[in-house]
């Protein structure tokens, strides 16, 4: 078979093929090499020109090349688009040169666009047409699921947000309240813990109607976000109880201007409906550091002693907890 | 019923009878939902509520439905990626023809839980094809019919397709090369991934 042959045989078979001679000029490319470079004819030119070898390294020189029989070589062009290659040699009988298939590899993506090839630059038997489909269907699939994910993943952030979140108010809940703690105590910060009573608040209820309790409740969530600062956790924990924590604040006489702040604002009659209700709130402040291992129970009970005193000295007041230690309702665990 | 199925009909109904079309059509069917989840299984029962109240709601047979969401599928914009991936079928519409016998197992690659019924092309002539729908989806050959004539289109071939109806338990679809290359066609690049 002479050469001229044996091309035609591999333009249809392997339509990347390069025939190389012995001095490494190339003799014949296949159609779909060529098409890569459509303005540069190869035929004639040295395949060192045009490809540079990657791999192996230590291969630089035709001799070497061509000595790799039925070895695996990786190159890319020299000029722009420096698309990669695989190639595979194979000698022609009597040192008359070399066959050197070549193939994309997973450059194929790229090179389709690059170089607009069509299902005809490929032989019947190239599975590239496959991975084309393969790689556009699994990525359709993919965006189909990763669109399924965030749309679970929105409604998973709702709901772990509902969970932790009063819905008539939109303050933090009891159990984002006990989340924060845990995780303060843990952690070893010092903090401040408001317990706020509404004084007044069931005689509003009873005498206007839910709907007034509730725009009552929903007045002092707004008042006791205004009056605190964002990283200070706010939960309504009852009916008409709510607790402030206030994270890395444990001065007494800062804390007690926040809370006779409060309650001013809070004994403002609210208007519903063209009728005023009128209210107050009872306050009491423990301090985290008051204890020697602080604990979330201890704590709230600090707090609700603190409040029951504010309440039992005529409401509308602020009543710290460590007032109450000084004045001898010392708890064993208290220092 | 495979959400992609599901969710196929959902977007044919939205983009061709309006969002209010559906959400009556939901309602009717008694679904409790509106939105169907391309990547999730539904109950069968659902498709075919689905697909009655659709044919109650606009007084059409559900053969002539299906058969214009086959249509919707291959030539509306929206749809336009796999209008691609059943360009990769063939270079020519005979090409594609004979490619629909790995459908099922081509479909089956991309997601692996989504069965498409086996389908069967019988060379008649090199001009006549008939097209063997097996079982296993209910209206499969239908949506076959309107999938056939809007990717002639797509190819520029000009073919005659009537659904033959039942041999058996096999739906036949017959098919009629008038002229492979009737028109220009429109274009397909294999590069144009995600472009």
């Amino acid at each position: 078979m002479d050469t001229a042959d044996l091309s035609t045989l591999l333009e249809t078979l392997c339509p990347m093929f390069v025939m190389v001679d012995s001095a490494g000029n190339i003799v014949n490319a296949g159609p779909t090499v060529q098409k890569l470079r459509p303005d540069e004819p190869m035929k004639g030119r040295a395949f060192l020109d045009i490809f540079e070898l990657v791999r192996p390294r230590t291969v630089t020189t035709i001799p070497a090349l061509l000595s790799l029989a039925g070895g695996k070589v990786h190159l890319r062009f020299h000029d722009e688009p420096r698309t990669a290659l695989k190639g595979l040699i194979a000698p022609l009988p009597d040192g008359d040169g070399a066959i050197i298939n070549l193939s994309f590899g997973i450059s194929i993506l790229d090179a389709v666009r690059d170089y607009a090839l069509t299902s005809a630059d490929f032989s019947g038997t190239d599975l590239a047409i496959e991975l084309l489909y393969l790689v556009e269907a699994k990525s359709a699939a993919m965006e189909a699921s990763r669109s399924l994910n965030l749309r679970l993943q929105g409604a998973m952030l709702a709901a772990e947000e509902q969970a932790v979140t009063d819905m008539l108010t939109g303050l933090k809940n009891r159990r984002a309240m006990d989340m924060v703690l845990g995780y303060l105590i843990s952690s070893g910060s010092a903090f401040a813990m408001m317990h706020l009573d509404l004084d007044f608040f069931k005689s509003v209820n009873d005498r206007l109607g839910h709907a007034a309790g509730d725009f009552v409740l929903q007045q002092a969530a707004r008042i006791m976000e205004e009056e605190t600062r964002n990283d200070e956790t706010v939960a309504r924990i009852g009916g008409d109880e709510f607790v402030i924590i206030f994270k890395g604040l444990v001065d007494e006489v800062v804390l007690s201007d926040i809370a006779v702040r409060l309650i001013n604002r809070l004994r403002q009659p609210m208007m519903f409906q063209g009728t005023p209700c009128q209210i107050s709130a009872s306050v009491g402040t423990a301090l985290s550091t008051q204890f020697k291992t602080p604990d979330a129970a201890e704590l709230l009970n600090a707090a609700d002693q603190a409040l029951y005193e504010a309440k039992r000295q005529g409401r509308s007041r602020h009543c710290l907890y460590s007032a109450l230690v000084e004045a001898g309702f010392r708890t064993a665990s208290s220092q | 019923m495979h959400g992609l199925i599901n969710r196929a009909i959902q977007s044919f109904v939205c983009a061709t009878y309006g969002q209010s079309c559906w959400l009556r059509v939901t309602e009717s069917a008694g679904l409790g939902f509106t939105e169907f989840e391309a990547m999730l299984i539904y109950e069968d029962s659902m498709t075919t509520r689905v697909l009655d109240a659709l044919s109650a709601d606009l007084n059409r047979p559900q053969s002539e439905i299906l058969e214009d969401l086959g249509t919707y599928l291959v030539s509306h914009p929206n749809m336009e990626g796999l209008r691609r991936l059943l360009r990769f079928g063939g270079v020519t519409y005979v090409e594609f023809l004979h490619s629909l016998d790995d459908l099922s197992d081509r479909a089956r690659l991309a997601v692996s839980d989504l069965r498409l019924p086996v389908l069967e092309l019988r060379e008649v002539s090199p001009a006549e094809y008939q097209l063997h729908c097996y079982p296993g989806l209910p209206g499969y050959a239908s949506v076959m019919v309107g999938v056939l004539r809007a990717v002639a289109d797509d190819y520029g071939a000009l073919a005659m397709l009537s659904h033959e109806g039942h041999q058996g338990d096999v739906e036949v679809i017959t098919i009629v090369l008038v002229e492979s290359a009737f028109a220009e066609g429109r274009h397909f690049d294999l590069g144009a991934r995600g472009a």
